[in-house]
């Protein structure tokens, strides 16, 4: 993909924002040699994208988190170097905005100096198989409550549909009639279909913009 | 219904679940790890008639529990360890009065306010009542995001059955983690409360709900009939999920996510010739004796894999009679032993030969 300077991921809760976020900065960092991965997110203390520190910071990608991320202080606490963001001009980052519209309140603080640059994309993030937003109605609820909070409008859709480690190659393709229809309703583009990479080979040429991933490491399997 | 299956996390299920098991009224306070318990019932519960109320604390929301039981509705709260000392009170309430209820404890570290992350630490609170007076609850160990949606519903069902209130133990783990869930129930119809303040009509008697017994003799009367009850559970609702037991020379003893990083070590075992197996006792509460009774005839060793200082072993103790050793392998603080450590106290264990 060709990114823009601040790339930023908003959706449902738990829709994957984060493993987007950690797999997007790997490619980032291929174009651009200062790339930084920013967590806004205040409201999730558990699984963030500080769990993928040692892998982004090998390859020499910033981390942009608070010093109370995955501790046990659960204190809605922003990184204190997020202003880096916008006034950092010639770093290009992917922000991974908290789940719904409480998360991405943090985001207001910095939409108007991200839509003055013009130099963005908010990309919303949907799974199909998630229980709230199942049908493309629901999704749409949502991603207004998020703009509204977050006072930045979206560019593009990224349907990230998936049950987990058990997803199917026809679970993604059953995904694509939702995701075109989020597309249709919001006016926005489907900018890319995420799998895990196993799953790749099995779907690439059947759609298109497709972008495969490697899944974050959980606690216990 | 949801016939398909959906990705969740392991507190949506729970909230899921107990809406299709005809539960409407929640009444919670948030407090990490299961403030999604709270958020999806606050989403919900509106948009299908039921009642979500963010009450002015945990013990307030124990005692509104005790309320909409007492008017014979399925009813539930949610919390984390120290929300669950909070509530103990109201615990004690309702087996004092024989209310049905679900509670939910997705543990954390303690003790105080401790930590975020997940534990097992709360497993003699919940097994041996936690609040006042003699009383057990019902106490259920889900490993799974499925499981987590099985058992809130077998939760509330064993609950009215039994007049007595129905814990779900679960952890910051299995609460957070997403898996694909099918909610695809044969939901029984609730049974009849007869008992229920639902107002006479001028056709009965009153029907009272009360903890209070103002003679000695009628108390203790109370007691020794709950009593029997409780026996009555004992005998029929235990449950344990055995896996590679019946030949097996060392055995793992685990519940919830401890269980699941013994499975992994159970198979390193085997793949590397040693009798491994595990026991995962689902409910804590009746304890699942008579499979340890069972395993204790041919084990060497007994390991217990706890996220706490060993509490279950002393169940795993008594259930055995001490006739083979019991060691713990554990984690605490909100670490989680790792399938490695387990395998690791698999293989002392082997080479001590239940010495």
């Amino acid at each position: 993909m060709n990114y823009k300077r601040i790339t930023l991921l908003g959706g449902h809760y738990g829709s994957g924002k984060t493993n987007i976020a950690v797999n997007m900065a790997h490619e980032l960092k291929r174009q651009h040699s200062y790339t930084a991965v920013a967590d806004l997110d205040i409201v999730n203390p558990y699984f963030r994208t500080l769990d993928s520190r040692d892998e982004l910071e090998a390859e020499g990608i910033r981390m942009i988190v608070s010093q109370y991320a995955n501790t046990n202080l659960d204190a809605p606490a922003l990184p204190q170097d997020m202003y880096a963001i916008v006034h950092d001009k010639a770093m290009y980052s992917i922000v991974d905005v908290g789940g719904d519209d409480r998360g991405a309140l943090a985001l207001g603080r910095l939409s108007g100096m991200i839509a003055e640059e013009d130099n963005y994309d908010f990309f919303m993030v949907i799974n199909k198989y998630r229980p709230l937003t199942p049908d493309p109605q629901s999704v749409m609820e949502v991603l207004e409550e998020i703009e509204e909070a977050g006072r930045l409008k979206f560019t593009g859709i990224i349907n990230n549909s998936n049950l987990g480690a058990e997803t199917t190659p026809e679970d993604v393709l059953n995904s694509m009639a939702f995701a075109e229809e989020v597309s249709r309703l919001s006016g926005l583009p489907l900018v890319l279909t995420s799998c895990e990479e196993k799953l790749y080979p099995l779907l690439e040429g059947k759609i298109e913009n497709m972008f495969p991933m490697k899944l974050q490491k959980r606690p216990v399997e | 219904m949801m016939a398909e299956k959906v990705l969740m996390k392991g507190n949506e299920a729970i909230a899921e679940a107990a809406i299709q098991a005809g539960c409407r009224h929640y009444f919670g306070y948030p407090i990490t790890p299961q403030t999604e318990i709270a958020a999806y019932m606050a989403k919900k519960m509106p948009k299908i008639g039921g009642v979500f109320l963010q009450a002015e604390s945990e013990i307030a929301a124990i005692n509104m529990v005790y309320g909409v039981s007492s008017a014979g509705k399925r009813v539930m709260t949610s919390s984390s360890s120290p929300g669950i000392s909070l509530k103990s009170e109201g615990l004690s309430y309702l087996a004092g009065a024989d209310l049905p209820a679900l509670v939910v404890n997705a543990q954390r570290g303690g003790p105080g306010l401790g930590g975020i992350q997940p534990s097992q630490s709360d497993y003699f609170q919940a097994t041996r009542g936690g609040g006042h007076g003699d009383y057990h609850m019902i106490v259920l160990a889900p490993s799974s995001v499925q499981e987590m949606a099985e058992l809130t519903i077998r939760g509330f069902e064993l609950a009215d059955k039994y007049r007595m209130t129905s814990m779900i133990l679960a952890d910051g783990t299995i609460g957070q983690m997403m898996e694909p869930v099918s909610f695809d129930f044969d939901i029984k119809p609730q049974v009849e409360k007869p008992w229920a303040t639902t107002g006479t009509k001028m056709q009965r008697e009153h029907n009272i709900v009360n903890s209070l017994y103002l003679k000695a003799e009628q108390l203790e009367k109370i007691n020794f009939e709950r009593y029997e009850r409780y026996k009555e559970v004992q005998e029929n609702e235990a449950l344990a999920e055995e896996y590679l037991t019946e030949d097996a020379d060392i055995i793992i003893a685990a519940f919830g996510i401890a269980a699941r990083v013994s499975r992994n070590a159970v198979n390193e075992a085997r793949a590397n010739g040693i009798k491994a197996g595990l026991i995962r006792p689902i409910t804590l509460w009746p304890f699942p004796e008579k499979v340890f009774k069972k395993a204790a005839g041919h084990a060497k060793e007994i390991i217990s894999v706890e996220l706490s200082m060993g509490q279950m072993i002393e169940d795993v103790r008594l259930a055995t009679e001490c006739k083979v050793p019991v060691s713990l392998c554990c984690r605490v603080g909100g670490m989680i032993p790792t399938p490695d450590q387990v395998y690791q106290a698999i293989v002392a264990a082997n080479e001590k030969g239940g010495k």
